[in-house]
């Protein structure tokens, strides 16, 4: 398999320069290709497969997606959704929730300090600050928050101590508000890194420009500033959707694995050794990962901002 | 904003600030403080005295879980995947300076890959491995190799499947790091050395390594960092040993004691300990080139 990188060998009357580009580039490219491209290949393969309790079943079979989609063109009898429908729109909401609540706290953060720290060394220290906790497991990060939040955590101490409720509040902890908090608390970061980049390229004379037409703090702010960091702002939301989209360990770990996510279902069809109806499920994520990445991509143009 | 005093914004902003950077460490520092708890303390406050026995309980280990030899695997992992992080990426970042067909489509495959769903990546790994445990199976069996057919496990492991889903994730960072390093050097340097007669390799080991070497330690610290934290694309591609964030991962729901935080603390420390090292080494890297040229 590994001899059969082929796009990656140079043609033999290629000159010396590229001849070397190729072979410094081939270490990387060939992770990718073992890696990544052929294991998409893979799932997309395999989604097509059947299966029975010890095995897959070469083939090609729909039974997979079927299944998948499996009274989702109907109600049923009482009325629900299908479960495949019912797990997305559950993933859609954490992913608008998260969404929303990092891309105001990640901008604010940037805005402050982009703007408003005049030093360019404690602006450096300020944001090495905020990054560094993305250099920590996020399992520990997520069960740090047991403590607090827990039944007799610090939190329901306090309220229950200061007689602002009468008895712990049960869902702090392992529910939808313990998700999303995890979240924003693990993935603000991806938002302030693009959004302060993009930033600190702003030229500062078209605020003082603005400053000087007349216009008001805000309208700088959304005429002027949040137009030019769209790109930060586009490319910290792909990372962030993309995570919550997938996402199985925070709501597995933070929901007391008591709520269903797409990448939880598919993690569990694998330890059921039901891979083909897993790929299918992967291959149905991955499809709407990629239009809200490419609905994202059409209001800017990534390549000529990088 | 232009003005000297601070504005009632600046004060504003500042307080929001200092909130989200008290969110952010806040609960971390919890968990370094309960792991200190006695002996008879549990998983919340109060403090009941302050001792080392949740460390000691995390060294005998806990239940059935072996933390040593998980930590060492994790180690192991996270060294290599530094060492191959470091090597493909600066071989790929001068790649990507020369003329390099379909340097797009790498480039956006790489792109693709930081941003894909990793339980997608950890999936297509672990099918790629099973296919291919399918298929040597099958061809011992097809040449009556039937003692190695029995000894055959499986191809999934750390340093075959674990160590390429990593690399899928921490390659990204190392890439983007180059293209950074690369957007601020001045290959005049390089001119220079050439005019002089240095063949390509002279040139890259006496004058492109030392200049971009403060920042190659970046990439070395992403590298380990990155793997020694990953669990969402090892969960499928690790084959039958765990390294440690997936046993830490296992042991949110079994264990009730405050071992899991001197666990928590325990990594915790690495990680810092590895950022603290990269950053020493890299601005001693960078003090000495400055030395260097001052002379």
């Amino acid at each position: 398999m590994s001899t059969n990188t082929s796009p990656t060998l140079p043609a033999a009357s290629t000159p010396g320069r590229t001849l070397a580009a190729w072979w410094q580039a081939l270490p990387l490219t060939t992770v990718f290709v073992l890696f990544f491209l052929i294991p998409l290949a893979l799932v997309l393969m395999v989604s097509f497969w059947d299966y029975n309790q010890y095995e897959m079943l070469p083939g090609f079979t729909f039974k997979n997606y079927i299944s998948v989609f499996e009274g989702c063109l109907s109600r049923n009898e009482s009325g629900d959704l299908c479960v495949t429908l019912k797990t997305y729109l559950s993933t859609f909401k954490f992913c608008l929730l998260v969404w929303a609540l990092t891309l105001v706290i990640g901008f604010t953060v940037s805005y402050f300090l982009a703007f408003h720290v005049k030093s360019s060394g404690m602006q450096v220290v300020l944001f090495v600050i905020c990054t560094i906790p993305f250099w920590t497991s996020n399992v520990i990060r997520m069960i740090a928050w047991v403590p607090l939040l827990g039944r007799n955590g610090l939190v329901n101490d306090f309220l229950v101590g200061y007689g602002m409720v009468d008895q712990p509040i049960e869902w702090l902890l392992f529910s939808n508000f313990s998700v999303v908090l995890a979240f924003v608390h693990l993935f603000t970061t991806f938002m302030i890194v693009p959004i302060f980049n993009s930033m600190m390229r702003i030229d500062r004379s078209l605020i003082e420009a603005a400053n000087d037409s007349g216009a008001s703090g805000w309208q700088t702010l959304w005429n002027v500033i949040v137009p030019l960091c769209r790109t930060g702002i586009i490319i910290g939301s792909i990372f962030v959707i993309t995570i919550v989209m997938g996402d199985f360990v925070t709501i597995g770990v933070m929901g007391g694995q008591q709520i269903a996510s797409v990448g939880k279902i598919i993690q569990v069809q694998t330890s059921y050794l039901q891979f083909p109806l897993a790929a299918a499920n992967a291959v149905v994520l991955l499809a709407i990962v990629l239009m809200i990445i490419w609905a994202l991509t059409r209001m800017v143009d990534i390549r000529k901002e990088l | 904003m232009n003005s000297d005093r601070r504005s009632p914004a600046f004060w504003l902003l500042a307080a929001f600030f200092a909130a989200y950077v008290l969110f952010l460490y806040g609960p971390m520092l919890v968990i370094v403080v309960l792991s200190f708890q006695g002996p008879d303390g549990g998983l919340t406050f109060p403090m009941r005295s302050m001792s080392l026995h949740w460390f000691h309980k995390l060294a005998e280990g806990l239940g059935t879980v072996d933390i040593s030899s998980a930590l060492k695997r994790s180690l192991g992992l996270g060294l290599t995947v530094m060492a191959f992080t470091v090597v493909f990426s600066v071989l790929a970042g001068l790649a990507f300076r020369k003329k390099l067909r379909f340097a797009n489509v790498l480039f956006f495959t790489v792109v693709a890959s930081l941003i894909m769903p990793s339980i997608i990546v950890s999936l297509g790994i672990g099918l790629e491995f099973r296919l291919l445990d399918g298929a040597i199976k099958k061809m011992l069996e097809t040449f009556g190799m039937e003692s190695a057919l029995e000894n055959y496990g499986t191809a999934l492991g750390i340093y075959t499947s674990a160590l390429g889903a990593h690399l899928t994730w921490t390659l990204p960072f190392g890439l983007l790091i180059m293209f950074a390093i690369f957007n601020r050097f001045n290959p005049a340097y390089e001119e220079a050395a050439r005019d002089l007669g240095a063949t390509p390799w002279q040139t890259f080991r006496h004058v492109v390594l030392p200049l971009i070497a403060p920042s190659v330690v970046g990439i070395g610290m992403f590298g380990f960092t990155l793997s020694w934290d990953e669990i969402a694309r090892t969960t499928q591609a690790i084959g039958d040993v765990n390294t440690l964030p997936l046993e830490l991962q296992g042991l949110t729901t079994t264990v009730t004691t405050p071992s899991i935080y001197a666990l928590g603390t325990v990594t915790m420390v690495v990680s810092f300990l590895v950022m603290g090292l990269a950053m020493g080494l890299s601005t001693l890297l960078a003090k000495r080139q400055q030395a260097k040229r001052d002379t």
